[in-house]
């Protein structure tokens, strides 16, 4: 592990997981604030990000999971009065900084959100749209990478006969699928995940979970999950946050176990949140 | 029990205002349109489109004043629409929390009741008097002006209806702001902003003051822009107010079209609108 996270007083992070070797960290999180106008909803949370696993942020509502995902990709910059400050590295670059080019951190740390949101297009133009912006590609190239997309997003199948069909048509859980497929389009390096199936059905869900499992192969995947099981069957890594504060971090077979906190064990036996 | 029996009775009275007041509307309505349709209908034959305005006591039509409408409301939108959807563009996409924006849409909520007759002179002061002479162009531009804070109010709120995930879906693939907007929002607002347009379109086809000051009247066929230009409502003022009853039949028919194309343009606009929503 390196020296820097050992060297960061957070107390409260395991470990366990720095002992672990050949793991590296894509995305490192230190003494990170975060405020909405004068709130201040992520306390001093430093929590690391491992290349090629997935890790999962678990709490109860409020307790600022979200927020955090949305700091690694700079959503909020979207809106006014929100701000965070500390440090987030992304391999070697501070992607808190001013300079950081938004449009192309947001091209390596991909998002797909709780509700399916594609764009109101055909099929096809939801994945080469996104292709278009960063490469240009002879149209038989094209064809194939939108292909690959679909198919890395277990959709292909589905939709290979209606490319030109609006992407609004498509089910809640082929709409997910699509949402995921227009992400990997992109080539990200990292996809957040933000409650990715608490609006899909079990069926669609166990797809998304799969494809999840699949997706850690070539990409560091963080998800946001109000469903423990959830969490439990997709991470490698589980953060416990409550409160705004990073509780508890560790390897998620640990996290389930044997939590060292009264607080997270209170929630993964759903005394409370 | 009592409090029921109470509450029911006054729900049966206020449904039976309610009523009432809807019947008393609809009642002008119905007996606007019986009249319009009844004196109106008599008078449309083929003639209407293809001979101009006559001179009292003569047979002619209306192709002059339709043909000047249709080319005056054309230059209008033309005009009103880009500079309508770029303001309420950047109020509901890069201005949304900005004071500068709450100004602009204080002022054009002005304009958008602002009389129509103060508009044709605010165009009288500073082009026909300017020009020295009534023109095609002065009608068009005060038309305009009225399109303007229609369309920026429609569009401004069918961008804002769109959700907010939507613009973070495409900001989260790296999507600058400029493209979200045009390939993104536009695409995802168009039925409510087409619709707006229709509105601001059924809005001015009906106007005659601002034209009254702007683009006169001409008796004769012109396409002059230049020059004055003829126009239904000012016609429909004119022919109404003569003596002559031929003029005031032709009056009676052009009030008709005006009415007939008005009713199509919203039921459009309804439909695109129903449209817009289900998909």
């Amino acid at each position: 592990m390196t020296v820097t996270s050992a060297s960061v007083p957070t107390p409260r992070v395991a470990n366990a997981a720095m002992g672990a070797e050949g793991l590296k960290e894509k995305i490192s999180i230190r003494d990170l604030d975060f405020y909405y106008g004068e709130t201040r909803a992520l306390k001093s949370i430093s929590v690391p990000l491992y290349m090629h696993k997935v890790t999962a942020f678990i709490g109860p509502s409020g307790c600022g999971k979200s927020t955090l995902l949305r700091v690694l990709n700079r959503m909020y910059d979207l809106y006014p009065g929100q701000r965070a400050d500390g440090h987030v590295r992304l391999d070697d670059t501070d992607i808190l900084a001013p300079s950081q080019d938004l449009n192309l951190l947001r091209a390596k740390v991909g998002m797909v959100f709780q509700k399916p949101t594609p764009f109101p297009m055909t099929i096809y133009e939801n994945i080469a749209f996104g292709i278009r912006l960063y490469e240009r590609l002879p149209k038989s190239e094209l064809d194939d990478r939108v292909k690959h997309c679909l198919e890395r997003a277990a959709l292909w199948d589905e939709v290979k006969d209606k490319l030109d069909a609006n992407g609004l048509s498509l089910s809640g859980g082929q709409q997910q699928r699509l949402c995921i497929a227009r992400t990997v389009a992109v080539r990200p390096e990292v996809i957040l995940f933000d409650e990715p199936c608490s609006a899909l059905d079990p069926i669609s869900t166990s797809k998304i979970e799969e494809l999840i499992d699949e997706l850690k192969h070539e990409y560091t995947i963080c998800i946001v999950t109000h469903n423990m099981q959830q969490a439990a069957r997709v991470s490698d890594y589980t953060a416990f946050m409550y409160l705004g504060e990073m509780v508890e971090f560790d390897e998620t077979s640990k996290i389930f176990t044997s939590p060292r906190d009264n607080r997270t064990q209170d929630y993964i036996t759903g005394r409370f949140g | 029990m009592a409090i029921y029996d109470t509450r029911r009775r006054r729900n049966h009275l206020a449904i039976g205002l309610a009523y009432a007041a809807t019947a008393f509307g609809l009642t002008w309505l119905v007996l606007i349109l019986a009249v319009l349709l009844w004196k109106g209908f008599s008078g449309l034959n083929l003639a209407v489109f293809t001979e101009m305005t006559p001179p009292p006591g003569s047979a002619g039509g209306l192709l002059n004043p339709i043909i000047g409408s249709l080319v005056m409301t054309f230059i209008a939108v033309l005009i009103g629409t880009p500079l309508g959807i770029l303001a309420g563009t950047y109020m509901a996409e890069y201005g949304r929390y900005d004071k500068l924006t709450m100004v602009v849409r204080f002022i054009n909520d002005i304009l958008l009741s602002a009389p129509s007759i103060v508009i044709g002179l605010f165009i009288y002061e500073v082009m026909v008097a300017q020009m020295g002479h009534f023109s095609g162009w002065a009608g068009s531009v005060a038309l305009a002006v009225i399109v303007v804070p229609v369309v920026v109010r429609t569009t401004e709120d069918m961008l804002s209806l769109l959700p907010d995930t939507m613009r973070e879906a495409a900001a989260s693939i790296g999507l600058p702001r400029s493209l979200m907007i045009q390939k993104v929002a536009y695409r995802a607002a168009r039925a409510g902003m087409i619709t707006g347009v229709l509105l601001a379109v059924a809005r001015i086809s009906g106007e005659t003051a601002p034209l009254l000051f702007t683009a006169l009247n001409n008796q004769f066929w012109s396409t002059n822009m230049n020059a004055p230009v003829s126009s239904l409502p000012v016609v429909i003022f004119q022919f109404a107010l003569s003596p002559y009853e031929d003029w005031q039949q032709l009056a009676w028919t052009g009030a008709l079209l005006i009415t007939m194309a008005v009713l199509a343009l919203s039921i459009g606009a309804r439909i695109l609108s129903s449209r817009g929503k289900t998909s």
